[in-house]
């Protein structure tokens, strides 16, 4: 199935005998596949439905692919504010993202520490629930607290709650210069304090990570004398450590953010959302402590074959683990959860305590009674 | 405004009620006094009074916890109450509900510099969280203008917002975390001091539910860094159409000030007559305000001006020291207070996109002289939430119902060309009977749905919302 409007969508699955596997770009094959299900492609809802620059507000249809929508704000001097990730090349599912996946799995990249997340530039749905009926929630401006955020609830919800027909966000300028600094000869331990130091410090800080060779990184962006400033008082918060401008700007966010460090290595992938602080303690139980020194005096060495990530200042970990380990038994106790991105299946998705699992229940039980829309992808 | 009839039942029951609840909560931890109840008899739309049966005032969540199991089991309704300073009926009770106040809840149990979040409890003020993160060099972003009186329980309810908005966003941006109490006495917790939820985005939606799904009683808030400094220009413009311009290519510019603020002529004059500040008596006046070391502020305000010249301001005056932006501010700080002074006043607080600015502010001008009541206008301009202050005569029989029809025909405009009803204060009694105009009956189907799961009784707050007519199957 494809349709190619919302009331095809809305027959489609008001219409459907069984369970519907709902299909964007395929990049994010996350949690338990739905078994004999038929596919809801949803790629035939395309294109952009207001683009208001002066307005910083954006309405595409959720099957629109992500580099459509990225290359039309840079040509505007805009951006989405979370930056999102495409994970499709290290997930083993390259191809190509589509926003309402992006949505879908409230994706997220390095920006979220300082510009927030996918759910937080999401002001407005509209999806189609489990019986069919089409529902819009929020709309296309930014201050908007009428009725109930059902938006929030969307975001995040792997499409088990409805399906996505059309997205609005709120929009931010592009950085008009980017600059990156980097820390080398730090372990990812050692990254974590440093970081939060800088994310605490009025350095206007969008970007704070670590990767294997290379370091812990900062990113700042503003223009001319103001972005000078800042870097000079970034500076002066480190004497003690080498500070090297990154010759490309972009390119280690760009990494981070596909996880490229980590596609080829064997192993589970997993992410981890966690309180910065508890981070280092959570590397040292899942056996990656002193693991991927950068090489002292190297900005950007080879990368080492260490299997871990760090981003959004140490509140997000990415880790290959040896096959088949239970990461969250191994880093309790912490206060966050983990995520399996590979392999799906069974166990991606974290337990809920009894309270909280009973209201998502229910609530999955109010939008999709029949259970048709991706049943227990995120079980 | 109708509200349901209360339950002759409850009433009835009122002294069993109050002695099951003084057995769990002590004493002083229940108001059943008719004297005493009326200090919650309404919220800040004060046009709208009704005592409560009861007030609670638990000092724990499990205070809290114990309180809602009772009136579950009691059938009794509960209206949640932060500060009381909702502008749209939030917290206003019925005649057969028990208020529960979180104000006795007010500690701080956490601050960490290291992770920039801090941990509350939701009887605590808004301005109560940025003094205590203060000492680190914090503060907490979300600053509604009641910010000196409002909790951040209230804040959470109503997913308020405030004048820096445009670059740090609202409540529901700078929450990590609740424990909720649903209305069976379960405590819930939601979120925490790390980023996103691991499974459904519970948060999400339990923040601006208006009291409607649980109450909070302990909150996790991100906390950011103070920022260096902050500096406003004033701009004067002889037309809305200039003035609208002039935000747009600011935006279009790439330039995102902390804040952009809009007053109309009747705004301008209210304000000079009552704090002098010395605006222009213009059309329409901006304050843009941006942040950074002084290099960046220097930098940023130029491009601004800049940016403004072009569209031929009557004045512009940039800040060139603290007591010049304290000069510059006085004005829109004052703008409600002076509205106040020369009569009573309705505060809107439609949404619009920020196009649509210089239709929509003409409409309301023509709206207001058929209406014969005047209309000012104050707003943040670069999201497009208007603020338009209907002055009226409370004492003037059938002054408070033309204003009323006013303002409904105001938001229907807003809604008209692409915005919403409340951008921050919230539907409460106020546009709970206008929802029709922004909502579909499914997708207000929708919503109610997620408060069956959380509340299947709609016990907590129950009239509010939603059109009486479309909860009417729902409600006890």
């Amino acid at each position: 199935m494809k349709p190619t409007t919302e009331d095809e969508l809305a027959e489609a699955i008001a219409t459907a005998r069984g369970p519907l596997a709902i299909r964007g770009g395929g990049t994010r094959p996350v949690g338990v596949p739905t078994a004999g299900a038929q596919v809801l492609d949803t790629t035939g809802l395309a294109g952009v439905t207001l683009y208001e620059p002066a307005a910083l507000t954006l309405v595409v249809r959720a099957g629109t692919p992500l580099s459509e929508v990225t290359a039309l704000l840079a040509a505007e001097g805009q951006r989405l504010p979370f930056e999102p990730p495409d994970w499709g090349a290290a997930l083993g599912a390259p191809g190509g993202s589509r926003i309402g996946g992006v949505v879908a799995a409230n994706a997220s990249g390095p920006a979220r520490v300082a510009l927030g997340a996918c759910r937080d530039a999401l002001i407005g749905v509209r999806f189609v629930d489990g019986t069919g009926t089409i529902v819009k929630n929020g709309g296309r401006v930014m201050k908007n607290v009428t009725g109930y955020d059902l938006a929030k609830l969307m975001a995040g919800s792997w499409g088990t709650l409805g399906v996505l027909s059309e997205v609005a966000f709120k929009l931010l300028p592009a950085a008009p210069e980017t600059a990156t600094l980097v820390l080398p000869g730090l372990g990812a331990e050692a990254a974590v304090p440093v970081l939060s130091r800088a994310l605490g410090a009025p350095l206007g800080v969008t970007g704070a990570g670590w990767m294997p060779g290379t370091g812990a990184l900062l990113r700042l962006e503003g223009r001319g004398a103001g972005l000078a400033e800042r870097l000079a008082a970034a500076r002066a918060l480190f004497p003690d450590h080498a500070l090297d401008l990154a010759p490309d700007p972009v390119a280690p966010w760009r990494a981070l953010a596909s996880l490229a460090p980590l596609a080829a290595l064997p192993g589970d992938l997993w992410r981890i959302s966690c309180r910065p602080s508890e981070a280092p303690a959570i590397l040292a139980r899942l056996g990656l402590s002193r693991l991927g020194l950068a090489r002292p005096g190297l900005a950007a060495g080879p990368a080492q074959a260490a299997p871990v990530l760090l981003d959004w200042g140490g509140g997000l970990i990415w880790a290959r683990l040896p096959e088949g380990c239970d990461a969250r038994a191994l880093a309790a106790p912490f206060a966050g959860h983990a995520t399996r991105f590979l392999p799906a299946g069974p166990g991606a998705f974290a337990p809920e305590p009894a309270p909280v699992a009973a209201l998502s229940c229910g609530l999955r039980a109010r939008f999709d009674p029949q259970g048709r829309l991706n049943p227990g992808r995120m079980g | 405004m109708q509200m349901p009839t209360p339950d002759p039942a409850i009433l009835a029951r009122k002294p069993a009620i109050v002695a099951r609840l003084r057995a769990a909560l002590g004493a002083e931890g229940v108001i059943d006094d008719p004297v005493e109840t009326r200090a919650y008899e309404c919220d800040a739309l004060s046009a709208y009074r009704t005592p409560p049966l009861a007030v609670v005032l638990p000092r724990s969540t499990a205070e809290v916890a114990a309180a809602l199991r009772i009136c579950a089991e009691e059938k009794v309704p509960v209206v949640p109450r932060g500060a009381g300073t909702s502008l749209a009926g939030g917290a206003m009770p019925s005649a057969d509900a028990v208020v529960l106040g979180v104000m006795r809840m007010r500690r701080v149990l956490e601050v960490s510099a290291q992770d920039r979040v801090v941990r509350v409890e939701a009887g605590i003020t808004n301005l109560g969280v940025s003094n205590a993160v203060e000492p680190e060099g914090f503060f907490y972003a979300p600053d509604p203008s009641s910010q000196l009186a409002c909790l951040i329980a209230g804040n959470i309810a109503m997913n308020s917002g405030g004048a820096h908005c445009l670059k740090y966003g609202v409540t529901t941006n700078n929450l990590l975390g609740v424990t909720l109490v649903t209305m069976t006495g379960e405590i819930v917790e939601l979120g925490g001091p790390f980023c996103d939820a691991g499974g459904l985005d519970l948060l999400g939606v339990v923040c601006g539910s208006e009291g409607q799904l649980g109450v909070v009683t302990e909150a996790w808030l991100r906390i950011l860094p103070r920022p260096r400094g902050a500096r406003p220009v004033l701009i004067g413009f002889d037309s809305a159409e200039a003035a609208g311009a002039c935000v747009a290519d600011i935006i279009r510019a790439g330039v995102l000030p902390v804040a952009i603020e809009y007053m109309d002529r009747p705004c301008i004059r209210a304000t000079e007559a009552f704090a002098g500040a010395g605006y222009p008596d213009c059309e329409a006046l901006l304050i843009v305000e941006v942040e950074g070391g002084p290099e960046e502020i220097a930098e940023e305000l130029a491009l601004v001006s800049g940016i403004a010249r072009r569209h031929g301001p009557v004045e512009l005056r940039e800040s060139r020291s603290e007591d010049e932006s304290r000069r510059i501010w006085l004005g829109r700080k004052s703008a409600f207070g002076a509205m106040g002074q020369i009569n009573d006043y309705m505060c809107l607080d439609g949404t619009i996109p920020v196009s649509a600015l210089p239709k929509v502010l003409s409409e309301i001008a023509r709206m207001s002289a058929e209406a014969g009541l005047e209309v000012a206008n104050v707003f943040h301009a670069g999201d497009g939430n208007m603020h338009p202050l209907i002055l009226y005569d409370a004492n003037a029989p059938g002054d408070l119902a033309r204003a009323e029809a006013l303002g409904a025909d105001i938001l229907r405009l807003c809604v008209e060309v692409g915005g919403c009803l409340t951008g921050e204060h919230g539907v409460g009694v106020e546009k709970r009977d206008l929802m029709a105009a922004q909502f579909v009956p499914a997708d207000l189907e929708a919503q109610m749905r997620v408060k069956d799961v959380f509340d299947p009784g709609w016990l907590l707050n129950p009239a509010k919302v939603f059109p009486l007519s479309a909860s009417a199957g729902r409600r006890a």
